[in-house]
């Protein structure tokens, strides 16, 4: 449209300031046209981006899963469990596995700590004989019920929620465990889950 | 020949790039200013121009997957005609661009080159600091190891401690709840598009200025930049002793790059591509992970600041050091240009050179970490197990077992964690051992719940034979005939 204006109305035959002034109002149309679809456009593209944060919101990522049965966890022993996160996507491969730390306290009374250090979210390793989670990075040290026993770490492990049902230790997990995460919450709860 | 010439004016006439290259090529420079100091920021430009070509060489093969990216990277190293070259030229590459960068910092910083009118150039060379860092990071992702899974998981703690906004955080960094596909997608984007994009676009802004304004001179003791005064002085100095860049510049630039080039080649070649280590499974928690070269600081400063000031400074900290860095140009734009005269600004590139230089060597050996197989791994020292009682060797033996050793080093063998025990029984008395065993304390783990009464008698009649021959155990001036006793019981072993 513009490019036939300026071929029937040569510069040289109308008056210089009509033109200016009709031409400049359609050029601020024209930026107006595309600012308003720039901020359509901006709505879908935020949407999309923040989509991970949103989500959380609607459905949550947490779900309950089954960590195997009550007899694979001796009691009075801490042994390393794996599971599958519940929310995969399809590239997620083996970083979708998790391990976590189970102690069966007696009966059905059970502590599942995270395998996350709760100062920045290394693999904490167990050492029975001396009752002692203990750190590679940075050099936190837990005791065996999750408390902080020594080095940088402010708190105690991450704790999942537990239940035992139908035979079937069972913890609600879902993310990563890191100080703002729902696992982070629940370290208060001082009692084993049963 | 000839025809060469035709074709070159035949474009010439259409694209008129001839001129506008000729006048930058042979834009006048301080004759000074042509010296072997002025040679990092083309050094650094050269090493980038060989990183987007092997980073394009890598992006043939490279899978941007969580479950192939590991393998598609043994592939690079073991199934593709040189590609552990190209990876480790890119490998390499990046650690000589950090470093390049870093030397050109200080250099324009000790050079006063910062000042008025190029404080634009300065900022925009911070902010080309902070790409090349993050360049650095999201590539050390991009080589989906163990160390860059649990890299990246210290990196969502860190931002999960932001107030408020934390947990939202983490989900927009990792992609979703946890680190996964979605996670090493976005790095990849960030790595290949986003931040390139962004160093070409402030790399030339940053070259355009260096043309505007004009290289720093040299810097003279006395010689003082005022506002009012000094284009005008310097547009004196390029007419009384300037000279063309080309080529009274150019080829000292030209010779340190091929130098810089070589040199990374032959590092390449020999010390070949980094990694990648085990596979990012996150079951696998027998691992000891560290970040890459010029992250290593940081990991240090992470274990041995006081966990109370943890978080303020991760979170302050950075904030602080960069706008630190920007007003730099803006409270400083004035003034005296040579080194010389501005002691505060030499001893604070030392100071910083100095810090991030020792966290780096100490986070070499990480003396914070518990060693995690030294009680497993390390023999007792001859000297503590022979002609002692049975008592003592067991004791040895509750010693390790219990991981004491993981902490504690006995002949220089084990952890850094707590102090070396080789003398203990100099410091502490029987009773206090058998204290600080139980109930711990001073940042060791409390041992009640986990010795029997009898492990305990016999790891602290282990821990009080800890000293040299003929120093005098350690004894409790409050029972003082007590003490002369055990002096003479076990000095007779000696």
């Amino acid at each position: 449209m513009a490019t036939r204006t300026q071929n029937t109305n040569p510069p040289t035959t109308t008056p210089a300031q009509n033109t200016i002034s009709r031409r400049s109002v359609l050029m601020k149309l024209g930026i107006l046209l595309n600012g308003l679809i720039a901020i359509v456009l901006t709505i879908p593209i935020i949407r999309y981006l923040f989509s991970a944060v949103t989500r959380e919101r609607k459905n949550g990522y947490l779900s309950w899963i089954s960590l195997g049965s009550i007899t694979q966890f001796p009691e009075g022993e801490t042994r390393l469990a794996t599971f599958r996160n519940p929310d995969v996507t399809p590239t997620d491969g083996q970083t979708a596995d998790t391990s976590c730390w189970v102690r069966h306290v007696s009966g059905d009374q059970f502590q599942v700590f995270a395998i996350n250090c709760a100062h920045l979210g290394c693999p904490v390793r167990w050492f029975s004989q001396s009752g002692l989670f203990m750190c590679p990075c940075h050099g936190g040290v837990y005791y065996e019920d999750g408390s902080r026993a020594a080095g940088p770490p402010e708190r105690g492990l991450f704790t999942y929620p537990c239940k035992v049902e139908n035979g079937l230790v069972q913890i609600q997990a879902g993310e990563l465990p890191t100080p703002g995460s729902p696992s982070a919450r629940n370290l208060e709860r001082k009692y084993p889950c049963a | 020949m000839r025809l060469i010439e035709q074709i070159g004016k035949w474009l010439d006439r259409r694209l008129q790039l001839g001129e506008p290259i000729r006048e930058i090529a042979e834009h006048s420079v301080p004759r000074r200013s042509a010296s072997w100091w002025y040679v990092f920021g083309s050094a650094a430009l050269t090493v980038f121009a060989l990183q987007i070509v092997t980073g394009i060489m890598l992006s043939l093969i490279y899978v941007p997957s969580a479950s192939e990216a590991w393998n598609s990277l043994q592939f690079l190293n073991h199934g593709v005609a040189l590609g552990w070259f190209i990876r480790a030229l890119h490998g390499w590459g990046s650690n000589f661009m950090v470093a390049i960068v870093l030397i050109h910092m200080a250099q324009v910083f000790l050079f006063g080159a910062y000042k008025f009118p190029r404080e634009l150039t300065w900022l925009i060379g911070l902010f080309l600091l902070l790409m090349t860092l993050g360049m650095a990071f999201s590539g050390q992702v991009l080589r989906f190891d163990q160390d860059a899974y649990w890299g990246l998981g210290i990196g969502a703690s860190i931002a999960s401690r932001t107030p408020i906004v934390g947990a939202a955080l983490v989900k927009l960094i990792l992609g979703g709840p946890i680190i996964g596909g979605a996670t090493l997608s976005r790095f990849f984007a960030l790595h290949v598009f986003v931040i390139p994009g962004m160093l070409i676009a402030f790399v030339s802004l940053h070259l355009f200025l260096v043309l505007k304004v004009g290289i720093n001179e040299w810097p003279m003791p006395g010689r003082i930049v005022r506002k009012e005064t000094y284009v005008r002085q310097y547009e004196e100095l390029l007419k009384k002793d300037g000279v063309p860049f080309v080529p009274y510049g150019i080829w000292k630039d030209l010779i340190f790059s091929a130098i810089i080039l070589l040199a990374l080649a032959l590092f390449a070649f020999f010390f070949g591509p980094f990694g990648p280590t085990g596979v990012p499974d996150p079951t696998i928690i027998q691992t000891v992970p560290k970040p890459d070269y010029f992250f290593l600081w940081i990991y240090a400063l992470l274990a041995l600041l006081p966990p109370s000031l943890e978080t303020p400074a991760l979170l302050i900290g950075p904030v602080v050091a960069i706008a630190a860095l920007a007003l730099l140009p803006f409270v400083a734009g004035e003034g005296e240009k040579h080194w010389r005269r501005r002691p505060i600004a030499v001893l604070s590139v030392i100071l910083i050179a100095l810090t991030l230089g020792m966290f780096t060597h100490l986070a070499g050996f990480s003396p914070w970490s518990p060693k995690m197989d030294a009680w497993s791994g390390e023999p007792t020292p001859d000297n503590f197990l022979h002609g002692r009682t049975a008592l003592e060797r067991k004791g040895a033996a509750v010693f390790q077992e219990k991981q004491c050793r993981n902490c504690h080093s006995l002949a220089g063998k084990g952890g850094q964690r707590g102090p070396t025990l080789d003398s203990v029984a100099t410091r502490l008395t029987r009773d206090q051992l058998i204290r600080q065993v139980l109930q711990g304390g001073g940042n060791m783990p409390a041992y009640g719940k986990n010795l029997s009464p009898a492990e305990t008698t016999a790891l602290v009649s282990f821990l009080t034979i800890l000293r040299p021959p003929g120093a005098p155990p350690a004894y409790d001036p409050s029972r003082v005939n007590n003490a002369t006793n055990t002096t003479e019981s076990s000095s007779g072993k000696h």
